[in-house]
């Protein structure tokens, strides 16, 4: 089981553990004021604590809210969580070769624990999926770590914003640390120039997109920041290079 | 615990949010549900690299430059200068430690002045 002993001893598991670390301020920001919006904007107290226990996906959590409140029905406000996370199904196929290996239930708890922070940190240690037993177990550790750790962190906070909501005011904006915990992320991929033109690309083509329902313009963006970075990437693959000697 | 319980908890509503859990749980283990063997195309491999921070920047910047579904048209928002401070911090550590962290902080400690005091 890959949160097992084996997994949580490997030194893997604390790497994964401490670079979510960083971060956690900001999920703890964040989480706490999505706890704090479920209840300020009118569910009852167990359905927030159910909520803030178990769906750990913060967007898709914002957009059912006030569906659920309006009585919307059930098959609406699952279409709409599934619309917010499709952008966790691309994360899926890039993500399927690092665990093929594991048994299903396994893969079903290790895609639980995906959120945007843990795949991005995965795939940014791991950028290929480890060819031999050890090295699986390895990523394993650190993907269990890694996301471990931001469920507890997230499911925590979560559940003290549902417990603390009339204490804590809405408007000083704390959830904003989530977005900056999510643009220091953006900053340590920024690796490359095409990887630069794919932030821009896909930042502007989410505000440009916004009115589309459902969130949809993330989706949108992903695919037209990814369609335009593989076309720039041929362009400079076909570009003439430097001419090299006499030709033929 | 009567006074900590509040609101009317209906079952349907419960209900809605363990499926809601499941669609989690669904979208993001899609593509590891069926074994059969099959491998993406070469070009979607390329493709996918540039998935995760066009991700990131697909949800950042909305939440920076928009309010109330439109862009913002005022220099007064303290999102703007706090994003940019963040940013300032990274590359000025070159990004190396505990940066992310520093990235929070620094973009707090710009924002919640201008935010609370000023009510940008």
């Amino acid at each position: 089981m890959i949160w097992g002993r084996t997994h949580r001893q490997h030194p893997e598991f604390r790497q994964g553990v401490m670079d979510m670390l960083g971060v956690s301020p900001g999920i703890a920001a964040w989480g706490l004021m999505t706890g704090v919006a479920m209840v300020k904007s009118g569910m009852s107290t167990a359905e927030a604590l159910l909520m803030a226990g178990i769906v750990f996906a913060g967007s898709s959590q914002l957009a059912a809210i006030p569906l659920i409140l309006a009585g919307a029905p059930m098959w609406v406000i699952l279409a709409t969580a599934l619309c917010v996370n499709l952008r966790f199904v691309v994360f899926s196929v890039h993500m399927r070769p690092y665990v093929m290996h594991l048994t299903l239930r396994e893969r079903l708890v290790a895609g639980y624990l995906t959120g945007d922070l843990t795949y991005v940190l995965f795939v940014k240690r791991f950028a290929r999926p480890a060819t031999d037993a050890a090295g699986r177990t390895g990523q394993m550790a650190y993907l269990v770590g890694n996301g471990g750790f931001n469920w507890l962190s997230w499911t925590v906070c979560s559940v003290l914003g549902v417990v603390l909501a009339n204490a804590i005011p809405a408007q000083w904006g704390l959830g904003f640390a989530g977005i900056l915990a999510l643009l220091g992320m953006l900053c340590s991929l920024a690796s490359t120039k095409l990887r630069w033109i794919s932030a821009a690309v896909a930042g502007t083509a989410a505000v440009a997109a916004f009115a589309l329902p459902l969130k949809l313009n993330i989706l949108t963006a992903i695919a037209a920041s990814v369609v335009v970075c593989l076309l720039l990437e041929k362009t400079a693959l076909h570009a003439p290079a430097v001419p090299q000697g006499g030709g033929h | 615990m009567g006074e900590f319980f509040t609101g009317d908890t209906d079952t349907w509503t419960l209900l809605t949010i363990v499926a809601m859990a499941c669609v989690t749980v669904l979208s993001r283990s899609l593509f590891f549900i069926s074994a059969k063997a099959w491998v993406l195309p070469h070009w979607a491999q390329r493709g996918l690299q540039y998935a995760p921070i066009a991700a990131l920047a697909a949800v950042i910047v909305p939440e920076i430059v928009m309010a109330q579904g439109a862009l913002i048209h005022t220099l007064q928002d303290a999102r703007l200068y706090a994003a940019m401070a963040g940013v300032g911090y990274f590359f000025w550590r070159k990004g190396v430690g505990q940066v992310v962290l520093g990235t929070i902080v620094v973009g707090m400690a710009v924002y919640l002045p201008l935010h609370i005091g000023l009510g940008w």
